[in-house]
């Protein structure tokens, strides 16, 4: 056995707890998460049925923690796992799955197969059997800071830029405020509005805040690739930098994985519980509105629909938010079907859209949202997840389709009451 | 008693009974054996010219319940009558002659009819310690079936000792008790069970033989078909309320006063075959379940050992009786086996090699 | 060996050499299975009306919008075999007498006519399982010989028994011991196959619905 293999067998035994012993002995091979996989119903290949995905874990699983699995293997009933059977489920557990977890919420008897591929991930790298994009993402983040490679200085100049524009400042490593803010590389590339809008709400509700020059990335690729360890220096960097400021609250941006990396695996990554509390974006902007905080005008005129992003909506938690901030600016929002937490990935998370392999089977996978949006037909799609975004816009145009992709937060801001030309109101 | 000769009918009509009678005797038998018409017909003009026949009863390891239910009548019955017409030139109970005479006038009546006589046998034969267990004259039953049935045309098995060993069987066996046919297998056997068997089975397949000769068909055991086709459950009265799921649940309940089904009370109609239920008992006056008291089975091999009389035949022998026990067991296995996991996965955690990038990195192909 | 002994050996001795290895192979699963314990989590939980892993027990069994339209004969052939054998195991009424010999329950049972014609559809039902299972390209490539082993083990015990109670096939007494024999199979494998998930979803469910229910997600 290759020295690949042995950890990563033994990570995978590390992992192995009496949930995922009773989802393997529960399965009964009905191929209803099939069903729920858009990977599946796009494609129409049995392969990327989830609960085959994980095959891998469960082999190990028979193998190691089954008097009757380690028999049949001391008899040669059984084989163990091969370092090429690894490499021939890597396209599965990644190129085909964002571990979206539509597929933990069908299954009839319970299994919760996304639990069972993130922990399957961590044997997968640890053999050298992540896709090279997602390797690359994460070796980034851990040496540089950001999967993208953006560092502190071109942080600065964004932060520049928005003095500039608003007028208004952007603190830096305030020890004592409310709220750290955190940002995706994604959005300090691609959507600096974000950072803009963010700015611009604070000064309206009052309240201080700050980033931190240590930890102002969140997006956390060892969380994609599967690798707690790595995942445990990634959000370390903010629990440090959170705990040296001394802030009460934690800003997740838009971006779905580092939701769910600092809000409900960092703790559990450190070994301890946090002496902050972690908000996403939209729960801190919902918060506002209830407290009579966030004042708006006007509405947009266009039919608008929401993308729930998979990791903050079903994996997150945050579902009434998004609603609330939507009718605040809009009379005219149509959910699509399977709204909320039943919402179809976009086909990019989890480390899919870093992946080049993946870009065949992820478009494949994208006629899912085509569809619900053929059904809807909106004049602009809303969501609040960086990686959705381009995922959409990515996947939209391959389609030719004319559509709008906006992020919530921006779209609040810009109904802002004092961005109003001319209307300087309270 | 083997002075009287001469036809069987002409005796009949000595004792009253005419020959339109006679012939509807006949005919009801046929029909209760399933046979044909012309069968009534065969059996009238057979039967009216058969001489009486020599029958020898052996009487083994019975209680006698097999004579008294034949010879048993509340009025003079067709079947006693027949009995008188055959020439039984020996039986324990009803014949005049005692030690050294009977025997006797057994040996005398296979020298005259050897080849031509019939043997009834009622109780089962010991084996148990060179047959002791039941002589008589000195005779182990073992020596005298064999010897007896040397001669014999044909063995009537009476009764469920007699076919499969019955009471004397049951566990634990001590006598070493075994059927009729476990011994004589050289000879045509009809067993004739139940305990005791209905006289008119009895009498229906005498009659068969003495007619055409041979045996009525039988079943698997040897049973004629005609009395043991079907089983008591199939041919029940009570079998609408079975149906319904209605069951008495004592013996004087509402539902045993209703006559409701037994089942519950132990009734082995569904795995008994026998003609209780249709022919019945005492000239059709009722049967065990019309009395409200479940089958016991008493036709079938076995019958003591399977299981209690008062028992619902949907329950089975106290396999809770090793519960607690293989509970024990498993959980000593199941905590050897968490045990084990916990020892593994407590190594694997102390095997854990912090990853680092270059883990993520290598063995690329 | 003669009918009678045959049953009385299957009723007897066979009945308590299934039930023996069907609770000690349960236990012992049962412990092999949840004795590798589940981290406590550390994340700050949320609390939100209706979630929680009690709930998901019994939510799980109706299935999310669209499944029905994707799966609809999984669902519907699944539920009614499932009901059909709770109603033929649990509600005749010489099965009733049976547990209530055993350990002194007994409840009321439904008309023999009726559960006859339950065991019909359940057989009916379970023959289209195993349809679906052949014919359905994701169910094909899943299944394994276990798949088909445990559907025979299931099948036969509801066919056996039907024959039995209908004087079908064979003569009675042998029916009715091939029927308890077939149980007999059904208990000894149980413990070791996929049909365990007769004990094993319920804490499935719930550390699902737990899982999601923390992060304030109902499922």
């Amino acid at each position: 056995m290759s020295a690949g293999l042995s950890r990563a067998v033994n990570v995978l035994k590390e992992v192995i707890d009496a949930p995922i012993a009773s989802y393997f002995n529960s399965c009964v091979h009905c191929g209803l998460c099939a069903e729920a996989c858009l990977f599946y119903t796009e494609s129409g290949d049995p392969k990327y049925t989830p609960i085959h995905k994980v095959e891998p874990l469960r082999r190990v699983y028979e193998q190691e923690y089954t008097l009757l699995g380690r028999l049949m293997k001391m008899v040669g009933l059984v084989k163990p796992l091969t370092d090429e059977e690894l490499g021939q489920w890597q396209e599965l557990v990644y190129d085909s799955c964002t571990m979206c977890g539509r597929c933990s919420m069908v299954c009839p008897v319970g299994n919760d197969i996304v639990y069972m591929v993130r922990k399957l991930r961590e044997g997968m790298a640890i053999s050298g059997h992540a896709p090279d994009g997602v390797v690359a993402a994460t070796k980034r983040t851990v040496e540089i800071g950001s999967p993208m490679g953006v560092k502190l200085p071109a942080v600065k100049a964004q932060v520049g830029h928005i003095q500039d524009d608003t007028g208004l400042e952007v603190p830096m490593d305030q020890e004592g405020a409310e709220y750290m803010v955190l940002l995706s590389s994604m959005e300090i590339i691609n959507f600096p509005e974000y950072l803009s809008a963010i700015t611009r709400i604070m000064k309206q509700a009052g309240k201080t805040w700050t980033l931190c020059s240590t930890a102002f990335e969140a997006t956390n690729s060892g969380i994609q690739i599967g690798v707690s360890d790595l995942a445990r220096v990634i959000v370390s960097r903010i629990v440090d930098g959170a705990e040296r400021l001394k802030v009460k609250t934690v800003i997740s941006p838009e971006c779905g994985r580092a939701y769910t990396a600092l809000r409900w695996e960092g703790p559990n990554l450190i070994g301890r519980p946090y002496t902050f509390k972690v908000q996403h974006i939209l729960e801190v902007l919902d918060e506002f509105r209830a407290q009579g905080l966030l004042k708006t005008q006007g509405f947009e005129e266009e039919r608008l629909t929401f993308h729930d992003p998979c990791q903050i909506v079903r994996r997150g938690g945050v579902i009434e938010p998004q609603r609330n901030l939507m009718r605040m600016v809009s009379k005219n929002f149509v959910e699509m079907s399977d709204p909320s937490k039943y919402n179809w990935c976009c086909g990019g998370g989890g480390g899919v859209s870093a992946n080049e392999d993946a870009e065949e089977i992820r478009l494949i996978a994208f006629k899912r949202k085509k569809a619900q949006l053929d059904e809807v037909k909106p004049d602009k799609m809303v969501t609040a997840c960086a990686n959705c975004r381009i995922v959409l816009e990515e996947g939209l145009e391959h389609y030719q389709m004319d559509l709008p992709v906006v992020g919530l937060t921006e779209m609040i801001a810009e109904h802002l009451v004092e961005s109003e030309p001319g209307s300087q109101k309270e | 008693m083997s002075e009287k000769s001469g036809l069987l009918i002409e005796n009949l009509e000595r004792h009253g009974v005419s020959r339109r009678t006679f012939l509807k005797y006949c005919a009801t038998l046929a029909s209760l054996m399933a046979l044909p018409p012309s069968a009534g017909r065969a059996f009238a003009e057979a039967l009216g010219k058969v001489t009486r026949p020599s029958v020898i009863w052996l009487s083994f390891q019975e209680c006698t319940g097999c004579t008294e239910s034949i010879t048993r009548s509340h009025a003079p019955t067709l079947e006693s009558l027949i009995f008188d017409s055959i020439s039984l030139d020996y039986h324990h109970t009803l014949q005049a002659a005692a030690g050294s005479a009977a025997e006797a006038a057994r040996q005398a009546a296979m020298k005259l009819n050897w080849g031509k006589y019939i043997v009834v046998v009622d109780g089962s034969i010991p084996m148990k310690d060179g047959g002791v267990y039941s002589t008589v004259a000195g005779i182990s039953n073992h020596d005298m079936l064999m010897e007896t049935a040397k001669g014999a045309a044909a063995i009537v098995s009476v009764g469920t000792c007699a076919s499969f060993g019955g009471l004397p069987k049951a566990q634990p066996n001590p006598t070493g008790a075994v059927p009729v046919t476990d011994l004589v297998k050289d000879k045509p056997v009809v067993n004739i069970s139940g305990c005791p068997p209905i006289p008119v089975a009895m009498t229906g397949v005498l009659a068969h033989y003495l007619a055409f000769g041979n045996l009525p068909e039988l079943d698997k055991l040897g049973r004629p078909l005609a009395f043991f086709g079907e089983t008591i459950h199939d041919r029940c009265y009570r079998r609408p309320f079975y149906d319904q799921g209605k069951f008495a649940k004592t013996f004087d309940d509402e539902g045993a006063r209703k006559g409701w089904c037994l089942f519950e009370l132990g009734c082995k109609g569904p795995v008994t075959y026998n003609a209780c239920a249709t022919v019945k008992w005492n000239d059709g006056t009722s049967f065990p379940i019309q009395s409200g008291h479940g089958c016991l089975g008493c036709s079938e091999p076995d019958f003591w050992d399977a299981g209690s009389f008062y028992r619902a035949l949907s329950m089975p022998a106290d396999p809770l009786k090793v519960a607690a026990t293989a509970v024990e067991i498993g959980a000593a296995v199941g905590v050897a086996a968490a045990v084990a996991n916990r020892v593994r996965k407590s190594a694997a955690k102390a095997g854990h090699e912090t990853a680092t990038l270059v883990d993520i990195e290598k063995e690329r192909d | 060996m003669d009918a009678a002994l045959f049953l009385n050996w299957v009723r007897g001795t066979g009945l308590q050499i299934a039930v023996f290895v069907f609770l000690l192979g349960t236990v012992w699963r049962l412990f092999e299975i949840y004795s590798l314990g589940r981290k406590p989590d550390l994340a700050e939980r949320r609390h939100v009306a209706g979630a929680s892993g009690w709930h998901t027990i019994l939510r799980r069994s109706v299935p999310i919008p669209g499944m029905m339209q994707r799966s609809g004969m999984t669902y519907i052939a699944g539920y009614t075999f499932h009901i059909g054998l709770g109603v033929v195991v649990f509600l005749f009424a010489p099965h009733i007498k049976l547990i209530q010999g055993l350990v002194g329950l007994s409840w009321p049972a439904l008309p023999s006519q009726f559960v006859d014609l339950v065991a019909v559809v359940t057989l009916a039902a379970m023959l289209v399982v195993l349809a679906d299972r052949i014919m359905k390209p994701v169910k094909r490539f899943l299944s394994t010989f276990e798949d088909w082993f445990t559907w025979a083990v299931t099948f036969l015990p509801v066919l056996t028994g039907y024959f039995a109670a209908r004087h079908l096939l064979l003569p009675y007494t042998l029916m009715f011991s091939l029927h308890i024999l077939s149980v007999e199979l059904l208990l000894i494998v149980l413990p070791f196959t996929k049909l365990i998930h007769v004990f094993t979803v319920w804490p499935s469910r719930w550390f699902n619905g737990d899982a999601s229910a923390r992060k304030g997600v109902p499922i």
